[in-house]
């Protein structure tokens, strides 16, 4: 398990597209322009109406703090990266992802708004997005 | 199960110990199943049924092939749904569906495991990265404990819950647990207790986590025709119903969990609703899961949890919806890191008249409820309502 820099996920065909953005600095979702449906995790069908005529949209990185919580402790983790937020954030576009807030945790909380950073980790193509406070 | 030829379970037996250095996590089950049948007054050889869930030292989904090779078991059905902490819930409706349609008619139910003995750090720790869902969750550190942490908040949010509130839950609990021989925390605790201890993953504190504990627990279910040889109250179970929930692709609500469909599922097969529960066992991993699942049980309204649970209401034997009167997982056991098991366990011995004095309830009917997995991402629900015998 390796968690310096940061762990590194596990991409597979339906995902690199999603982790090779964020090393480009993009963050993407899913759309299905069948259903309308906005989504994430990405996946290669529509989970509402399994149309596998789905799209990947990049989002403006922007969104809001909906809910988190601050691990003061954690087991397995590098010391220096607690306290930790752990967050999720609801998109301008809609779905609400799993991520961490890179900020003290006093400047956080639910309805925060929040833009998008990318974090390398060990693999060069492979970059993971989390989020910081921002001015709107 | 109204209208249907009945089912009951009559044995249950919970593992004594909270730590075991010095047993095999298969000596536990072999333990806790031998528990259940001599309660039962049955025997090994009665058994044709077997369900379990997640041995932890072995490949999950082969679980009943170690448990019955070192039982020496023969089983003409096996179920082996694993739904975390809640599977051993939904292994009772299981178990009733199979009798009912002959598949069986002696099911033995088996929970067991030693995290405690092997030091596994529960909630807290980060997990390896293994699956889709753990590269868009666990990369970031979202430990058990965060994700019932983030249900905590922004219920705190939405409803205007308080961190006292949620406190009730585990006083109650520790009230009940004095009472307990067995169980890990024996000291009452105030609210002040709760909320002045450490906070691990805001806004829980440490005494809204539950125990980490070895153990294990075990349940017979019967036929009809069984139950008439036995001589053993038996408890009938009188509805069932489960319910997985998840991220929903990004519409996840994490005030909400699956026990609304649970419960509803369980009370409209009993015919009965809430109102008709005289005690409830109620998964109690964290706090702020119990408060999550009385209010989608629908014990108050939505959003009502943190007003409801004030004042005593869960204390035994006089509150208005006595709950968890071993302890529960917050102070007794949550033996492999799932308390599933001992949910039943408790309102059996409830409805049997077997509870602790000092927290017998005169109990008609009863439920017990499960939640597996994190209320955060996706859990499994399963909730059982069962009934005294000549009630």
């Amino acid at each position: 398990m390796t968690w310096e820099p940061r762990p590194v996920p596990e991409v597979n065909p339906e995902t690199e597209r999603y982790w090779q953005a964020a090393a480009s600095g993009d963050l993407l979702v899913r759309e299905c322009p069948d259903c309308g449906l906005v989504y994430h995790y990405p996946r290669s069908l529509c989970p509402d109406c399994f149309s596998e005529n789905v799209e990947w949209r990049e989002t403006t990185g922007r969104g809001e703090v909906y809910s988190y919580s601050t691990a003061r402790t954690m087991s397995g983790w590098p010391e220096d990266d607690l306290p930790l937020v752990v967050a999720y954030v609801e998109l301008d576009e809609g779905p609400r992802l799993m991520t961490n807030v890179d900020a003290d945790p006093e400047d956080v909380a639910v309805g925060t708004r929040v833009e998008v950073q990318f974090v390398d980790t060990e693999d060069e193509d492979v970059s993971i997005p989390v989020f910081a406070p921002v001015e709107d | 199960m109204a209208g249907r030829e009945p089912a009951y379970i009559a044995g249950a037996f919970e593992h004594p110990t909270r730590e075991a250095p010095n047993k095999s996590t298969m000596q536990l089950h072999a333990e806790v199943a031998k528990g259940a049948l001599a309660d039962a007054g049955l025997t090994k050889d009665d058994v044709n049924g077997l369900f379990t869930a997640g041995v932890p030292e072995y490949r999950s989904g082969l679980s009943p092939l170690v448990i019955a090779d070192y039982l020496g078991m023969d089983a003409s059905y096996v179920d082996t749904t694993d739904y975390g902490g809640s599977s051993y819930v939904a292994h009772v409706g299981h178990a009733v569906s199979a009798i009912r349609n002959g598949k069986c008619d002696v099911a033995l139910v088996t929970l067991a495991g030693r995290p405690r003995s092997r030091g596994q750090a529960t909630g807290s720790g980060a997990r390896e990265v293994r699956t889709v869902q753990d590269s868009f969750e666990r990369i970031y550190g979202a430990t058990n404990i965060t994700m019932y942490g983030m249900a905590a908040r922004r219920h705190m949010h939405e409803y205007g819950t308080t961190s006292e509130q949620l406190a009730e839950i585990r006083v109650a609990a520790s009230q009940h647990a004095q009472h307990n021989e067995h169980a890990m925390f024996q000291d009452p605790v105030t609210v002040a207790d709760v909320v002045e201890s450490r906070v691990v993953a805001d806004p829980l504190h440490l005494l809204d986590c539950c125990v980490i504990s070895d153990g294990g627990g075990a349940l017979v279910l019967v036929s009809e025709d069984v139950r008439e040889d036995i001589d053993r109250e038996a408890v009938e179970v009188l509805g069932h119903g489960e319910a997985p929930s998840h991220h929903d692709a990004g519409r996840i609500d994490v005030t909400r969990t699956g026990a609304e469909s649970s419960g509803e599922r369980a009370f409209a097969e009993a015919g009965l609703g809430p109102e008709d529960i005289d005690y409830a066992s109620i998964y109690d991993s964290f706090t702020i899961t119990v408060l999550e699942a009385i209010e989608d049980l629908g014990f108050c309204e939505k959003g009502e949890g943190g007003e409801f649970v004030e004042g005593g209401t869960l204390q035994a034997p006089d509150g208005d919806l006595p709950f968890n009167t071993d302890g529960g997982g917050l102070c007794s056991n949550h033996p492999a890191n799932r308390g599933g098991m001992t949910k039943v366990i408790e309102a059996v011995r409830q409805l049997r008249g077997e509870a602790n004095p000092e927290v017998q309830v005169d109990a008609d009917v009863a439920l017990a409820h499960g939640t597996g997995g994190s209320i955060a991402t996706r859990h499994g629900a399963a909730t059982v309502v069962l009934g005294r015998e000549g009630r």
